[in-house]
């Protein structure tokens, strides 16, 4: 008997490699977890039966481009659109033999930080199902949380990764920008997007990383990594500066519960030999949120251009000229979110307004980068809380888009900035998952492993919800 | 009072390579409706684009053959617009760092050099195209059903914009040519107007002659051959003319012509100001030209150029017309200027190789100049037949000028003569003609002549011979 809730995938693996079961089997029990409890959870839109490959299985959230799997990004616009092609991350998964499992819920578009914006409902937090998984990935750490997935890849722009890694207790990686493919990703934000692993260690983590990471000749944003990617061993941190920045940690919003179980966290890392001191990081966390409101935006009304009803995905039934075809499928197909977006956006690249409000970001952007790329002179890594709050109830932020956007205040900095960010569970507040940010430089993978593996043996996290232990 | 026309041209030119843009699909907007497509250029959800680095390279080529300036970092942009024939729903162009700027086309003519300003040249994608049908004219009101074919979709395009720097419906024309010839001659385009692979607008405004103002202009699109274009330029310049002497003013609108119908008045349309939100495509890095290429090196491949040869050939004595004639193919110039080495004066060069080579559909390529000039000296002293197969079998392997130097025209006027008296005697009546006055006649005398021998006779001696005869 297979118990998919605890199981790792590097735990699979042994399984495997050991004889002791087969691809199919794996593949089989977690389907059957999958029968069992996604009714509760909603982590799936679509799941898949035929196991295509005979090794650890994997769940993608539904953005990434499967050849003949159904990919909507949870939008009722690419309802029922299936591509004809893999994204290279796919593609990598597939030649290390990973099965689908299937397509993980998310935001529609990955905008939003619940999964509430779904356009086919909301997922379910396995610690506590009246709560939200966070988002946009909620539906990949829902099903890693909730043992319906050894693993997930989900996708991160402002905070998508970390933020429902955080808030369903598991490991969470956002790439330093332009390390993996964004090739068969459906764009949200196209100078933020970066693919990512979400995993139950920070092993798993690193093993993700490694098959999906490197230069994809059809995305040019991509480069080489410029070290191989080492799955940690060390449990120590010495000689590791970490900077704490204030406004990351003693920040408005942030819950006292959340502050408590990060500080634990620093008192192991010291203990472990780190040497850790408060920094700043003044004008990134005062305008880092309003910077990334307006490129988000921006970037997101000229990616979903393309969902005009001509090729592929929702048409309206009522044509009446082509403006009409236009109008009618796009407001029939997008939900409210990616509308308000589509609408700021289109506003903020408008003429006159350019200079003031995207031309504006952009050079904010560049202070971001320089701030961080100044501490890190100082510092190794930079440790905050993931998500100000534990997750919240499904419904609470729905109707105020503003509060739901200030959960991604403290994942939205670094992001800017193109850094890599590694959240992982530390503890429990009232009973729910905190998590931890750690931020390092970019291309520094390896240094996030090797603290958030040290981190994570001396902190000693159960990843199994209470309720289902 | 006296007015000077403003006009300024906006170029689009298919390059030739062999697969699109930013994807690998195989350009070929002719092939059956919907072959050369794939993800990319259909914009599926999560495709991105890769540039084409030979598109980039060529439209660096042209930058240098225009002495453009090469940006240090060029940027694509996204322009933004709905149409169906845009499946991406913007069209990855350049915008304010495009690759070249700044450069200029001298331009000869018969009233000195022109030297026409090249505000910008840029590469960008072409949009597919789009077919509506059971409408008027093809047009999308009314239309019962539109076809889009995506095979010419993403396609590399470059967009060439002059200064307002030309003066001249003809001078217009001939820009159009010389930089036509110069794309094909770099060997990056075909610039064939029939099969759309060049296209090209112009703007037109007219000022008062010595005034530096820029006036009101007018954007003429949809045009289909040179000529055409001159005159409907002509025309408007005569429209725009009368408007300010009935002291009206020239209003901004667009004049579509219709291409299948060369007669039919332009369609007007006020063009409503599209804002494109142009923004930095993300999904691309900015090109480094001098980072992947070595301008010195690309700046050697570049081969004679069209607007330096008619500067030679203008210089060196010729008419405009025969220099621009000779000009649209290179190798009628070489020829030229082997013919001319080997002592054939200008004149008469440029007009053999424009006449006979032409008429007889040698391929001036193939063609031993020094050789031919051999045979073209000795014009007079061999028969029209022996010359004429000369002409025709220049271009021929191992073709050699003595073959048909051998024999020679009857230049004898005793043998002449007896011809030439029964040909008077039987025209005693073109002959009264010719001494009242009609000295026109005289060809028709030489022509009797030279069907009667054959074309054996000398016609330097014939001419001689007749006119001795006649004006005694």
């Amino acid at each position: 008997m297979i118990d998919t809730l605890r199981l790792t995938a590097e735990e699979a693996t042994g399984l495997l490699e050991r004889g002791e079961v087969s691809g199919a089997e794996l593949h089989a029990a977690f389907r059957e977890a999958i029968g069992a409890r996604d009714a509760e959870l909603h982590a799936y839109l679509t799941t898949v039966d035929e196991p295509d490959g005979d090794g650890v299985p994997i769940a993608f959230k539904d953005l990434i481009s499967t050849r003949g799997v159904e990919t909507t990004a949870a939008s009722k616009i690419l309802a029922g659109y299936k591509p004809v092609f893999d994204a290279t991350v796919a593609t990598r998964c597939k030649d290390a033999a990973m099965p689908l499992l299937g397509k993980t819920n998310m935001d529609e578009f990955a905008m939003g930080s619940s999964t509430e914006n779904s356009g086919f409902g909301p997922s379910h937090n396995p610690w506590d199902p009246e709560r939200v998984p966070g988002g946009s990935s909620g539906g990949s750490t829902a099903a890693v949380a909730g043992g319906l997935a050894p693993w997930a890849l989900g996708s991160d722009t402002g905070g998508s990764i970390k933020q429902p890694a955080a808030l369903c207790g598991v490991v969470g990686l956002r790439p330093t920008y332009g390390t993996v493919s964004r090739y068969g990703i459906v764009a949200f934000a196209s100078s933020l997007d970066q693919i990512g692993p979400i995993t139950k260690t920070v092993r798993d983590c690193a093993v993700l990383y490694r098959t999906i990471a490197g230069r994809d000749p059809c995305d040019s944003t991509t480069v080489e990594l410029p070290e191989p990617v080492e799955v940690p061993e060390r449990e120590d941190l010495k000689g590791l500066r970490i900077g704490v920045p204030t406004e990351l940690n003693e920040g408005e919003g942030i819950e006292p519960g959340v502050s408590e179980q990060v500080n634990v966290a620093l008192e192991r890392a010291r203990e472990l030999g780190a040497e850790i001191r408060e920094c700043s990081l003044p004008r990134s966390v005062d305008y880092g949120l309003a910077c990334y409101y307006l490129i988000a935006p921006a970037e997101a009304s000229s990616n979903l251009a393309r969902y005009d009803g001509v090729r592929y995905g929702h048409r309206t039934d009522e044509v009446v000229d082509l403006r009409g075809l236009y109008a009618r499928t796009r407001d029939e197909g997008f939900g409210d979110e990616p509308k308000r977006r589509i609408m700021l956006g289109t506003y903020a690249l408008s003429a006159g307004y350019y200079e003031a409000f995207y031309g504006q970001a952009q050079k904010v952007r560049t202070l971001i980068k320089q701030e961080h790329e100044a501490l890190f002179e100082r510092f190794d890594l930079l440790v905050s809380p993931t998500s100000p709050t534990v997750a919240f109830r499904i419904g609470e932020k729905a109707e105020n888009p503003l509060a739901m956007y200030l959960s991604d205040v403290l994942t939205i900095p670094s992001n800017i900035a193109g850094l890599p960010g590694l959240s992982i569970p530390c503890g429990l507040s009232e009973g729910l998952p905190v998590g931890l940010q750690l931020i390092g430089r970019q291309f520094a993978e390896n240094m996030l492993f090797r603290a958030g593996h040290a981190l994570e043996r001396a902190l000693d996290f159960d990843s199994v919800p209470e309720r289902l232990r | 009072m006296s007015w000077e026309p403003v006009i300024g041209l906006e170029i689009h030119v298919h390059l030739k390579t062999a697969t699109k843009m930013f994807c690998r699909c195989a350009v070929g907007a002719l092939d059956p409706a919907n072959t050369r497509t794939c993800p990319v250029c259909l914009a599926h959800p999560g495709t991105l684009p890769v540039p084409n680095r030979r598109a980039i390279e060529m439209t660096i080529l042209l930058g240098l053959a225009l002495d453009c300036e090469i940006a240090q970092r060029a940027v694509f942009h996204r322009k933004h617009y709905f149409y169906p024939d845009l499946p991406k729903g913007y069209q990855i162009s350049q915008y304010d760092e495009p690759l070249c700027v700044n450069g200029r086309l001298a331009l000869a003519g018969a009233e000195g050099e022109a030297v026409i300003g090249i505000t910008r040249a840029h590469l960008e994608e072409d949009a597919a195209k789009t077919l509506h049908v059971g409408s008027a004219e093809g047009r999308i009101h009314g239309a019962t059903a539109s076809h889009i074919d995506f095979n010419r979709g993403g396609t590399p395009l470059v967009e060439i914009v002059t200064d307002p720097d030309i003066r001249s419906a003809d001078q217009a024309r001939r820009f159009l040519q010389l930089l036509r010839q110069t794309v094909v001659e770099l060997g990056i385009s075909d610039a064939e107007m029939e099969k759309g692979s060049l296209r090209f607008d112009v703007n037109v405004s007219v000022r008062p002659e010595g005034s530096d103002e820029l006036r009101t202009r007018t954007e003429l699109k949809n045009m289909n051959s040179f000529a055409f274009a001159a005159r409907g330029i002509e025309r408007e310049i005569q429209r725009q003319i009368q408007i300010y002497e009935d002291g009206g003013e020239v209003e901004q609108e667009t004049l579509h012509f219709d291409p299948t119908r060369e007669d039919a008045p332009p369609l007007r349309s006020k063009e409503e100001a599209q804002d494109y939100r142009y923004f930095p495509e993300p999904d691309l890095v900015p090109v480094e030209p001098r980072g992947e290429w070595s301008l010195d090196e690309l700046r050697e491949q570049l081969p004679e150029l069209p607007a330096t040869r008619l500067q030679l050939l203008l210089g060196g004595g010729l008419e405009l017309r025969d220099a621009e004639a000779l000009n649209a193919e290179p190798a009628r110039v070489r020829l030229f200027e082997a013919l001319n080495e080997a002592g054939i004066e200008v004149r008469p060069a440029a007009a053999f190789v424009l006449n006979d080579v032409a008429r007889h559909d040698v391929d001036p390529a193939r063609v031993d100049g020094a050789e031919l000039a051999r045979v073209l000296a000795e014009r007079d002293e061999i028969p029209r037949e022996a010359f004429d197969a000369a002409v025709a079998a220049s271009a021929d392997d191992g073709f050699s000028a003595d073959r048909y130097l051998q024999e020679r025209t009857v230049a004898d006027s005793s043998e002449l003569d007896p011809v030439i008296d029964r040909i008077l005697s039987e025209n005693a009546g073109q002959v009264e003609a010719y001494r009242n006055g009609k000295k026109g006649l005289l060809g028709f005398f030489v022509g009797e002549v030279m069907r009667q021998t054959q074309g054996k006779a000398n016609p330097k001696v014939v001419n001689e011979r007749l006119r001795e005869k006649l004006d005694a």
